[in-house]
């Protein structure tokens, strides 16, 4: 199977590798997946709570290179965006942009997963209700 | 000077030793004759040459030439035997044994004949990827007509010991089949020191052309019999039609001689490779090598590199080095190796596995290339690995509650 070059660009030189402070209370994790399923991602963001703008997002992931790539891209696409704008990444968008084949599709799953569970997270430290995804 | 890429899968086929292809080329050309046409000359220059092949096949495995049938291939030799039994031994019973860690080739049919009312045993094997003997002897009743456990396993290169196994089988009266795919032209394989009755094996794994390979099917002591799986026009003693394969048979033929002749020397060199290469990959934490170390063919490794994925583990380097990972997201399936598992390591590990081959052709400076590629590669990954991060700071991952999907 031939990886595209996105794909290979994002696992060669993956952007926003690390671990940010998981019990501060400006930051959201989203861990997802399962080692007997052969991916797991861990998806950060810190948001700023006067502007609910997301300041800053890291991953890591275990997983094959089309995981690697999509929550790499993820972390990109987050930064800059306010959580409403973030909970509307679709999984179809990161399948467009990494030109994922099918077999790959459940990456981007995961990795919208990622985005939703760590926004949940953040929004529970901070007394907030849980947003339901309607997908 | 180091040629790239490598290749390190030689279980799933080896490229075609040079002196194979010489001789097999004036087959293709001059020597284009059909080895059933038995009035001219062009036929008997074939047939001649089959059945030079044909001895040279059966010198191998210390068989009679007469116990050759020339097939397509291992899968057809598998499936010809496992079938041909249950249908020429229907009389006597409908039971069949064999292990869960055996080839698709075997498996699907028996689950192809449970279809039809066979019964079948699938045998567990231990940590080690062994078969418990005294569990063998028992799951032989006086319905079981054929026991087929291989050889030597494609992912991890365990050998089952096939000595005892032939042993119980006879003095239980059942017949043995084995897959030896993987061990014919790599190990000492002798069917009649090894009491095996029929035996499936293939040229493409010793260095010859693909699309050939070979049933053993014993003549005497006891004398076995298959019904055919292919009609037609009567060839290789009536057990599989079709016009043969000259060419491939002719190659797969040199391919026999040539491992005869080079089995010592090639063996030497490669398990010193091989033990070099897993000696260096051992140095990495957390890197394990499956199956038994000890009753293991000479060029095969499988070693699992917790807390990293084996796809993404390869497309590290998979630009230079070409080989097999027990990764689901390799196979269709997307399931991890089904081997892996019945040797009781979990998902995880299976999914964090690769499986090295190394051949005839492997070098030094191939291993150590590929010692160092790994290496890094690996550690760039844990790295990026959640999982890894965890096992680092303590926490115990089977206590997390994954999210299953």
């Amino acid at each position: 199977m031939a990886y595209s070059e996105k794909v290979l660009d994002h696992y060669s030189n993956p952007k926003n590798v690390g671990t940010l402070d998981k019990n501060s209370n400006t930051v959201g994790t989203g861990l997802v997946g399962a080692p007997e399923c052969g991916d797991v991602m861990r998806l950060q963001i810190e948001v700023d709570p006067v502007t609910q703008m997301i300041t800053d997002a890291k991953f890591k992931t275990f997983g094959c290179g089309s995981a690697i790539a999509s929550s790499s891209l993820a972390t990109e696409w987050l930064k800059g965006k306010t959580i409403d704008q973030a909970m509307n990444i679709d999984n179809m968008d990161i399948v467009e942009e990494l030109a994922l084949p099918p077999v790959k599709i459940h990456c981007s799953v995961l990795a919208e997963d990622a985005i939703k569970s760590a926004i949940n997270d953040y929004r529970a430290k901070n007394g907030l209700a849980p947003i339901v995804d309607n997908h | 000077m180091l040629k790239l890429p490598i290749y390190l899968d030689n279980n799933a086929t080896t490229p075609m030793d040079p002196r194979v292809l010489d001789a097999m080329i004036p087959y293709f050309t001059e020597k284009f004759g059909n080895a059933a046409s038995r009035n001219h000359q062009f036929g008997w220059v074939a047939e001649e040459s089959v059945d030079y092949a044909r001895e040279q096949v059966a010198k191998l495995i210390g068989a009679d030439e007469k116990e050759i049938i020339f097939t397509s291939g291992a899968t057809e030799a598998d499936n010809l035997a496992i079938k041909g039994v249950y249908e020429m031994y229907a009389q006597k019973g409908n039971h069949i044994i064999t292990v869960t860690t055996e080839h698709k080739a075997v498996l699907d049919t028996c689950h192809h004949l449970e279809k039809q009312g066979a019964q079948i045993t699938y045998l567990k094997v231990n940590a080690e990827g062994l078969i418990d003997l005294t569990e063998l002897e028992n799951a032989i009743t006086d319905k079981t007509i054929l026991v087929a456990i291989m050889y030597a396993n494609n992912e991890v290169g365990v050998i089952q010991d096939v000595k005892k196994i032939s042993e119980i089988c006879h003095k239980k009266g059942t017949l043995f089949f084995t897959d030896a795919t993987q061990a014919v032209g790599k190990i000492p394989v002798d069917v009649i020191k090894d009491g095996i009755d029929l035996m499936a094996f293939s040229a493409h794994k010793m260095y010859g052309p693909k699309g050939v390979g070979a049933l053993y099917v014993r003549r005497k002591n006891p004398r076995v019999k298959v019904t055919a799986q292919m009609d037609g026009g009567g060839h290789e003693r009536g057990m599989r039609s079709g016009t043969l394969n000259v060419p491939s048979i002719v190659g797969f033929g040199k391919a026999c001689e040539i491992s005869m002749t080079d089995m010592e020397s090639d063996t030497a060199r490669i398990i010193k490779m091989r033990d070099k290469l897993e000696a260096g990959l051992t140095q990495l934490e957390e890197s394990y090598v499956n199956g038994s170390k000890e009753h293991r063919l000479p060029h095969v490794s499988n070693i699992s590199f917790k807390y990293v994925e084996g796809e993404g583990l390869m497309m590290g380097f998979n630009k230079n080095i070409a080989l097999s990972s027990g990764s689901a997201c390799t196979s269709a399936s997307l399931e991890p190796s089904y081997v892996l598992k019945a040797l009781g390591l979990g998902d995880d590990l299976a999914h964090s596995s690769l499986r090295f081959g190394l051949g005839r052709f492997t070098t030094e400076d191939q291993i150590d290339y590929t010692i160092k590629a790994i290496s890094e590669t690996v550690t760039k990954l844990r790295e990026l690995s959640p999982l890894w991060e965890m096992f680092k700071e303590g926490i115990d991952l089977d206590k997390i509650e994954w999210a299953h999907h």
